[in-house]
């Protein structure tokens, strides 16, 4: 049993958590035509505007409730109100996400009650749908922000009662883990099995990184009203990390479609259940090209476990995602010497490690002196350059690397991908303080012999 | 701070009679402050205080800087700011509280304590900077009385900067970040020895290491930075900051009033000029240069400044020649605001590039009449351009090139438009001789560089068989 407890420190040195409003604005950006607003000081919504453009190299539409001292002490419905008109005026969005902050949760007023208060003010407003999600800072991180935002969608868009279900359709709830690239490799992958999939958020259709024919205000592209009003008649839903749970369950509350847990598609053991559930589903077998896929990461892994096994590796990542990493590594032979996560959660207490600290990155580098590889987001870096272990970079941000909206590292084909990645990074390494380049064929001569002893 | 004290130091904060836009403004407009960017619920763009006064006072490379706040204050924003330290790093290290239900529900006093008292443990820093936020100034928490407290008893200076996101903008932030260097730092310490040529430079935060372009030229003249406030700055050198003979303002808007302040309590002038072109740095070296030696420094100073005036402009000019085949006729749309909206005009017309358009939206009265000396009376300004016009003008090439912030690099390179960082997330450094130089060499690898014939080919479905 992994035991996950606290660092016990009143500072948080170099922050490993970011704020929740920022994960529920990123699921919101996965609505299409949405525009988020951040119900709080203007320096609310700058911070996460910045942090997410860094990340995605994208313009990120992203507006504020802009409270003062004042409006805060009186309370924020007439910000609330004269944001959602200036937006529906000047940006004509189909949905406005709201996303409270520790500011406005703090006063304990009822924003949902005055929210429901004002629209009914405004029957102008009849395209536009406005969604509130609770996201102050104190409950969780951005992944906990990100699922309280996409239960907020479902309780609010999706028509309560089971209407007809469609048998080959299924809906699709990806972690805020998943990279845009992730997710349309999942959505092929469930394609592929011939199941119509509603994706929710669905940020590979809005942040991908593509260029458009004009300018748009809001997002562009991801998951439609339409398509989010359909869900209910799916025939499962299969949510894919263990924050994706509640939403999950919200839904099957509203809508009786039944959901499946998957705590991760990274992986070969994961990708296997995973596929395993579609090939039930469908009632089908699979396409050949899947089984080739598969043969092929079955060959990565053979490949690289060598540069993986023995080594030690710290990780500091959202529950999720660290669960995720630490189970592919720790499947490679590697050792999770020091794990470092957000919050408690039931994915932090499964990972491969004997603790689970819950902290910061200061965390990370008490923890990963004389490790191989430190495994973090991009703010990992000082900790790496310090102790001179390399960084090898996910989750969010990731603002000094391309393509972070393109990483791949679920699936069959995504796994090997990630796993050459973090295979080459631990080859340039080398074992240890006596690393040399003979290394590696040595080893592999030894595994040939025994090979030919058995 | 009670409430009204409080309020009373904003409103102070904002009367600023040593700037002439706000003398021109109703009292009303000077509450609201001198940003442009209003603080309008669903359409307003930009920082809060606590942004402003953390950029004014990060730099300051050997403190500890601590945020007293829930997560997203610090977590969303830590080390993200590309100002450099020629030594210490403790200023990249993120602080904060991370206030929870809890700390909320119960106040956030004790375990602000327990973090400053863990970092001087740890860190021993020459002192720790508190940033209050929203949230415990909205739950009353008291926190220049935990300063004061953690001061006394851990003997190291712990500084209260009050200013809450909620205050203000992020040009209020960096006059409260001035505000407190006065109220807690500056005159606390006594330089070990002083000059005839001491000086202090306000508002310069060494981006992209922008205040390594300065300081050799002023180390070759035998003038002495006392104290920079804040880039690449050093607690102890700004507590002696009283003890010089002259401040040099760099980002008037920010720390001007910092600068009056100084010169009623310490009776040291200032005066406001810009590193950014290469008139204005030989107009910014001659202005140090006289005042000094009206204040008692050497005479030849004046001589030895006019003489490497000469070498250097001598030489930026020499190097930028080469370009003007390069560029001449290129059209360039600078959307921008203060000073660099002129700025950089003299060097971009040397080498014959076409100014288009300059953006005035943040641009002083004296910014606006220097616009008009370098363009002439119809000189192309304009105020706030809509993300839709910008793309239009983009779309339609009505410029070759467009120098801004971050905030519309998007639109430009959407529109396959090339595009130029000069604000502050910038990684490249463009004061003085030498980063004008480095300007408009960017602006000809920006140009010229070959990815644009190949970006903007039709897809092969899309060309005329």
């Amino acid at each position: 049993m992994t035991e996950v407890i606290g660092n016990g420190r009143a500072c948080t040195t170099n922050p490993l958590k970011l704020s929740p409003a920022l994960g529920g604005s990123l699921a919101f950006l996965g609505i299409d035509r949405c525009l988020p607003l951040l119900h709080g000081s203007q320096g609310c919504t700058a911070f996460a505007l910045v942090l997410m453009v860094r990340h995605f190299r994208e313009a990120i539409p992203l507006q504020t409730t802009a409270m003062s001292e004042l409006s805060t002490i009186l309370g924020g419905a007439d910000n609330v109100e004269t944001a959602i008109g200036n937006i529906y005026d000047r940006a004509k969005p189909r949905v406005i996400g709201i996303c409270s902050t520790a500011l406005t949760d703090t006063r304990g007023e009822d924003i949902e009650g005055e929210l429901r208060q004002t629209l009914a003010g405004h029957d102008e407003w009849v395209d536009l749908d406005v969604v509130l999600a609770p996201t102050p800072d104190y409950a969780g991180g951005l992944q906990e922000g990100w699922a309280a935002a996409i239960t907020a969608i479902i309780d609010e868009l999706v028509p309560e009662g089971s209407g007809t279900r469609t048998l080959r359709q299924v809906n699709l709830l990806p972690g805020s883990h998943l990279t845009p690239g992730d997710v349309e490799e999942v959505r092929e992958l469930i394609e592929s099995f011939g199941l119509a999939t509603i994706v929710l958020p669905d940020l590979a259709g809005s942040l991908d990184g593509h260029v458009p024919d004009e300018h748009v205000p809001t997002s562009l592209g991801g998951t439609t009203v339409e398509a989010i009003r359909a869900m209910g008649r799916s025939r499962m839903t299969l949510a894919i990390g263990e924050q994706m749970r509640s939403p999950a369950a919200a839904l099957e509350r509203r809508t009786g479609v039944p959901f499946r847990v998957f705590t991760s598609l990274t992986g070969l053991e994961a990708t296997d259940t995973f596929v395993a559930a579609l090939m039930e589903i469908a009632g089908s077998g699979v396409a050949e090209r899947l089984k080739r896929q598969r043969s092929r990461l079955v060959d990565t892994m053979l490949d690289a476990h060598f540069h993986f096994s023995g080594r030690s590796i710290a990780i500091a990542a959202e529950p999720d995602l660290l669960l995720a990493m630490s189970t592919l590594v720790a499947a490679m032979g590697a050792s999770i010497d020091c794990a470092v996560t957000t919050v408690a959660s039931p994915a932090a207490s499964r990972v491969p490690s004997a603790r689970v600290t819950i902290g910061d990155l200061d965390d990370l580098e008490r923890g990963a002196e004389g490790a191989d590889l430190i495994i973090a987001n991009a703010n990992g870096r000082q900790a790496a350059e310090r102790l001179n272990v390399p960084l090898y970079r996910t989750g969010f941000p990731i603002f000094d690397r391309l393509g972070a909206a393109q990483r791949l590292s679920v699936g069959y084909r995504g796994t090997a991908a990630v796993l050459c990645e973090i295979g080459n990074v631990l080859m340039d390494r080398g074992h240890g303080a006596h690393a040399h380049h003979e290394q590696t064929p040595a080893r592999e001569g030894t595994f040939d012999a025994q090979a030919a002893a058995h | 701070m009670s409430g009204a004290a409080w309020k009373q130091k904003v409103t102070k904060a904002f009367d600023e009679p040593g700037c002439a836009t706000n003398r021109g403004k109703s009292d009303g407009d000077r509450k609201r402050g001198c940003s442009a960017k209003s603080l309008t619920p669903g359409a307003a763009a930009g920082g809060c205080a606590f942004d402003g006064a953390k950029i004014a006072l990060q730099p300051i490379a050997d403190a500890a800087h601590l945020v007293h706040g829930p997560i997203a204050c610090e977590g969303n924003s830590w080390d993200s700011r590309n100002v450099a330290s020629s030594g210490p790093t403790l200023y990249r290290t993120g602080f904060t509280t991370d206030l929870g239900e809890f700390d909320i529900i119960h106040g956030g006093e004790k375990k602000l304590y327990r973090a400053i008292k863990e970092i001087v443990a740890r860190h021993a820093p020459p002192a720790v900077f508190v940033y209050v936020t929203c949230v415990p100034a909205l739950i009353g928490d008291d926190v220049e009385a935990v300063c004061a407290a953690a001061t006394e008893r851990l003997a190291t200076p712990i500084i209260p900067v009050m200013a809450p996101g909620f205050a203000g903008s992020k040009n209020l932030g960096n006059k409260l970040a001035g505000q407190t260097l006065l109220d807690y730092v500056i005159g606390t310490r006594e330089p070990a020895e002083t000059t005839a040529c001491d000086i202090n430079i306000l508002g310069e935060y060494n981006v992209a290491g922008e205040l390594w372009q300065i300081t050799p030229l002023l180390d070759r003249l035998g003038v002495r930075v006392l104290a920079s406030i804040s880039g690449d700055g050093r607690y102890e050198k700004i507590a002696t900051a009283h003890r010089a003979k002259l401040n040099m303002v760099v980002c008037s808007q920010a720390l001007v009033a910092l600068a009056r302040e100084m010169e009623a309590r310490f009776s040291i002038p200032f005066f406001e000029g810009s590193f950014y072109g290469i008139s204005d740095t030989s107009t910014a070296l001659r202005e140090i240069a006289a005042r000094l030696v009206s204040a008692g420094a050497p005479e030849d100073l004046l001589e030895r400044t006019e003489a490497l005036i000469a070498e250097e402009e001598a030489r930026a000019w020499r190097r930028l020649a080469p370009y003007r085949d390069r560029l001449e006729g290129k059209r360039v749309l600078l959307y921008t605001g203060g000073v660099k909206s002129w700025s950089v005009v003299s060097a971009l017309k040397e080498v014959g590039m076409v100014i288009v358009g300059t953006s005035v939206r943040k641009s002083t009265e004296e910014d606006k009449s220097r616009i008009v000396e370098l363009l002439g009376e119809d000189a192309p300004t304009f105020g706030q351009i809509p993300a839709k016009e910008m793309w239009r003008m983009l779309s339609a090439g009505e410029a070759d090139i467009l120098m801004s912030g971050g905030r519309t690099q998007f639109v430009a390179l959407k529109t396959k438009t090339p595009w130029l960082d000069i604000n502050q997330e910038r990684h490249h450094a463009y004061a003085g001789y030498d980063g004008m130089i480095a300007l408009v060499a960017q602006i000809d690898a920006a140009l010229h560089n070959p990815v644009w014939a190949e970006v903007r080919r039709p897809a092969p479905w899309e060309a005329t068989p």
